[in-house]
């Protein structure tokens, strides 16, 4: 089952000009065809301008495309009357921590979602547990959101989208306002939750460090999707990343510097321990 | 000036008035208002002063917290009395330069700052032992019989509760770009009336900027996760009256009772 | 000596329940014309630090001495200061409120009262330093890209001709392409303009490829001040507050720790890259 699948989904910002009329028009996604499999963590990159985040917004159905079509969860974005099931498989966690919580008190931020979905009281009340358990943010139940780390505030969200029960999860840009340790929290509670409770994940970022840990990546330049594959795969193309500009772990990026100086290095190199590793081996293969 | 201001701060603590339904809270406030501006005669104020000080002790929200709210008005205040004292006509007892003070004058005045001071000093209890949250939906649930005249009861409690997140976020705001500002030279201190109004475009401009993007902002996460008016949605705690707040209307009922009767038969 | 920090503190509430030491006894000396980084996680209190730089927080006691005088003395002017000492906030572009770029560039020159000549000049100046052309003068700041528009906030700084700049986390929300073109242009202008740059950041990696001396802040105190290769030294103490060396010198510690001879200050790629080579002919 696939949980989205985008065919030739086409989107294009219109400005008008002060009369009304069509004075220039953006085409920022541009023929792309996607394939999510349920219970994946897919990472999209690509930096700003790529267009990943028009797409993003398409699986919540918060923008419905121009051209083609998206599938969430086999149901047509287009249709209005799905409009309501669509924001409930697939739930949005958005860039800004501060803009995206409501409540005053974080229990109650993260029943906001149930309660626009008319779940009963009682079951709202066990949501809210195991999904603030499920972040790590339980012992701040009952705090104001304006007191918390930008990572903790994140983690909220995070519990306020999981407490809707979605089948799918898209996060656009959840770390790129947050400090390396908010980074490391929010990126290591998505990942739980994909790992855990089965969750799609769907990760939009510019930080490559993030994007180790995926199924799947896909990189997007100008509206188009130019590189699909798994994190080895991409980053055993760090000439392509480049000519991109975007960002290689250094260690990654370290062992491409390496090979080319001719050490027999194997391409796509992404933790320390790897690089270390085929070190000490090309090192005992010399002597 | 601003830390001086006690209405619409909230006042941790374990009380009975704490605990209390936020519509009960809210009535109870109405009608002691109402009461301040119904009564006319000394005794009755002694009645309102001995329920005020029985609530404010039962609050356990310390006396010098609530007055401090006070200071706030106090130009207010003095203006009020001011008007009373010299423009009431009737038997004048005293008479500076062109203006003359009535005996009638005096009254007015004394209960015009009694009305004042009592009247902030309700509210405030109500503030201080009353979360935001509580107060918000206090307001949507008890005024609800306003939605049959379309007035938008669920909107505007939920604004509320938005504009309640939001403040404190504005603030930090304001004062990080005044300090942007100040760092390019900028002056909010110097200059007449109308230099210092041409002075805050540099902090108001961007400050409008970003409560536009944060309402956009926000608007799509609220519709993301599937908000759609107050149709059909469910409350994670929703308002039920108990005991203690069925007896607390009651309490109201015999204050007003008290007050009538006093009003009625005691001749002072 | 441009700037000299004496036994600072700065307290925050003082005398209430959120009584909270922000800075404590703060001794730092940053010379003319040196390229510095500041690390130190949220809270650390390097972002209150740098606001005492430029007056914009007094301190609660100790002296900050800029160019030989107390800022704190006796009609010192402190907006004088300001213009000497450039701040740029995190998100500058959220300062951004002129009709165009331009304008708003001559923002900073006009308030130090300089002539129209003078302050469309500098404000030129300013915006070709961060590689913005005539092209985009009469742009409303607000409909350009995240980048430009910090751009923009940055030469706003630059036209008030500071001799100190002072950015914190510059590179904050920007891609990886953005970001590098911020650290390029201020990279250029310490070369160029020699003037002492000092570089906020949460990431080491950015600032090891830049700066020559690295301030760790913790807890609001120095936790380490040293050139990058010492500071990286003690990546284990890093860790402990929180923070991490560049991957770069995990690598040669570890394989150090294999029994390798390896140099192991390096802190940039092309150093990883020599070290190793070396170490293995």
């Amino acid at each position: 089952m696939k949980i989205v699948k985008a065919e030739n989904l086409e989107y294009e910002y219109v400005k008008l000009d002060e009369d009304g009329k069509v004075e220039s028009t953006l085409k920022a996604v541009d023929g792309v065809n996607l394939d999510v499999e349920a219970g994946d963590f897919i990472a999209i990159l690509g930096h700003n301008g790529s267009g990943k985040s028009t797409l993003a917004k398409h699986i919540n159905a918060i923008l419905v495309p121009t051209e083609g079509t998206l599938y969430v969860d086999g149901k047509d974005t287009k249709d209005p009357d799905k409009l309501w099931e669509i924001r409930q498989t697939a739930g949005m966690v958005f860039q800004n921590p501060d803009n995206q919580i409501i409540g005053t008190i974080v229990d109650e931020d993260v029943a906001f979602g149930p309660e626009n979905m008319g779940v009963p009281k009682e079951e709202i009340w066990r949501r809210v547990e195991k999904s603030l358990k499920s972040v790590g943010m339980w012992e701040y139940r009952s705090h104001s959101p304006n007191k918390l780390s930008g990572g903790q505030k994140q983690r909220v969200a995070i519990a306020g989208v999981v407490a809707m029960q979605p089948k799918c999860i898209v996060l656009d840009e959840p770390t790129a306002m947050l400090d390396p340790n908010g980074r490391r929290e929010v990126i290591r509670t998505v990942m739980e939750l994909n790992r855990q409770e089965k969750v799609t994940v769907i990760l939009i970022t510019h930080y490559m460090e993030e994007v180790i840990y995926a199924d799947k990546v896909i990189v997007m330049d100008e509206g188009k999707v130019v590189m699909q594959g798994t994190p080895r795969e991409i980053f055993s193309q760090v000439e392509k990343l480049k000519s991109l500009r975007l960002d290689v772990p250094q260690v990654t990026l370290l062992a491409h510097e390496l090979r080319k100086s001719g050490l027999d290095l194997p391409e796509g190199i992404l933790s320390i321990e790897e690089l270390t590793a085929a070190l000490e081996q090309c090192r005992a293969g010399k002597a | 000036m601003m830390k001086d201001i006690t209405l619409g701060q909230y006042y941790p603590a374990d009380s009975v008035i704490h605990k209390l339904d936020p519509r009960v809270k809210l009535v109870g406030t109405m009608v002691f208002i109402v009461s301040l501006f119904a009564f006319r005669s000394i005794s009755c104020y002694i009645l309102a002063t001995a329920v005020l000080v029985v609530i404010i002790k039962i609050s356990r929200v310390p006396f010098q917290f609530i007055v401090r709210g006070l200071k706030a008005i106090f130009i207010l205040m003095m203006i009020t009395v001011a008007f009373n004292l010299f423009l009431t006509p009737g038997t004048p007892v005293f008479r500076i330069w062109k203006l003359t003070i009535t005996a009638e004058g005096v009254e007015t005045a004394a209960f015009m700052a009694i009305r004042l001071v009592y009247l902030i000093i309700g509210s405030s209890v109500m503030t201080l032992t009353t979360t935001p949250n509580d107060l918000t939906d206090g307001m949507e649930k008890g005024l609800g019989f306003l939605k049959r005249v379309h007035v938008p009861v669920h909107e505007i409690s939920m604004i509320m509760s938005i504009a309640l997140r939001f403040i404190p976020i504005l603030m930090e705001e304001t004062d990080k770009i005044q300090k942007a500002q100040m760092a390019r030279g900028a002056d909010f201190e110097s200059g007449n009336l109308i230099q210092k109004a041409k002075n805050l475009i540099p902090l108001l401009v961007p400050l409008f900027v970003s409560a536009f993007r944060r309402a956009n902002d926000l608007a799509m996460a609220m519709e993301a996760r599937g908000y759609h008016g107050g149709e059909g949605r469910t409350k994670m705690r929703p308002l039920e009256y108990k005991n203690r707040d069925k007896c607390a209307y009651l309490l109201m009922a015999v204050y007003l009772l008290a007050g009538g009767l006093v009003n009625y038969f005691v001749r002072f | 000596m441009a700037i000299k920090i004496e036994r600072l503190n700065y307290i925050y509430s003082e005398g209430t329940a959120f009584r909270k030491q922000a800075l404590k006894d703060i001794n730092l000396e940053i010379p003319d014309g040196q390229f510095i980084g500041m690390i130190g996680h949220t809270g650390s209190g390097k972002s209150t630090l740098i606001q005492h730089l430029n007056g914009l927080i007094r301190a609660t006691s100790g002296t900050i001495y800029y160019n030989g005088e107390n800022i704190y003395g006796e009609g010192y002017s402190m907006k004088e200061l300001r213009s000497r000492v450039g701040l740029v906030f995190q998100y500058p572009e959220h300062q951004l409120f002129e009709i165009d770029v331009f304008h708003d560039v001559c923002f900073g020159p006009k308030n130090l009262g300089l002539c129209q000549e003078e302050i469309e000049e500098r404000a030129r100046e300013a915006l070709d330093q961060v590689g913005l052309d005539s092209s985009y003068y009469r742009k409303s700041p607000f409909e350009l890209s995240g980048g430009q528009k910090r751009r923009v906030a940055i030469a706003g700084i630059l036209a008030m001709h500071p001799q100190v700049l002072i950015l914190d986390e510059p590179t904050a929300g920007l891609d990886p392409r953005g970001r590098d073109e911020i650290l390029d242009q201020v990279a250029k202008l310490h070369r160029e303009q020699n003037i002492t740059v000092i570089l906020v950041s949460h990431s080491m990696e950015d600032v090891a490829n830049y700066v020559e001396r690295i301030i760790v802040m913790n807890k609001g105190q120095v936790f380490l001040d040293d050139t990058p290769s010492r500071v990286f030294a003690h990546y284990k103490e890093l860790e402990g507050v929180g923070l991490a060396a560049p991957q770069v010198t995990y690598v040669t510690q570890t394989l150090k720790s294999q029994g390798w001879d390896i140099d192991t200050s390096v802190t940039t790629i092309e150093e990883a890259k020599q070290a190793i080579l070396r170490a293995m002919s």
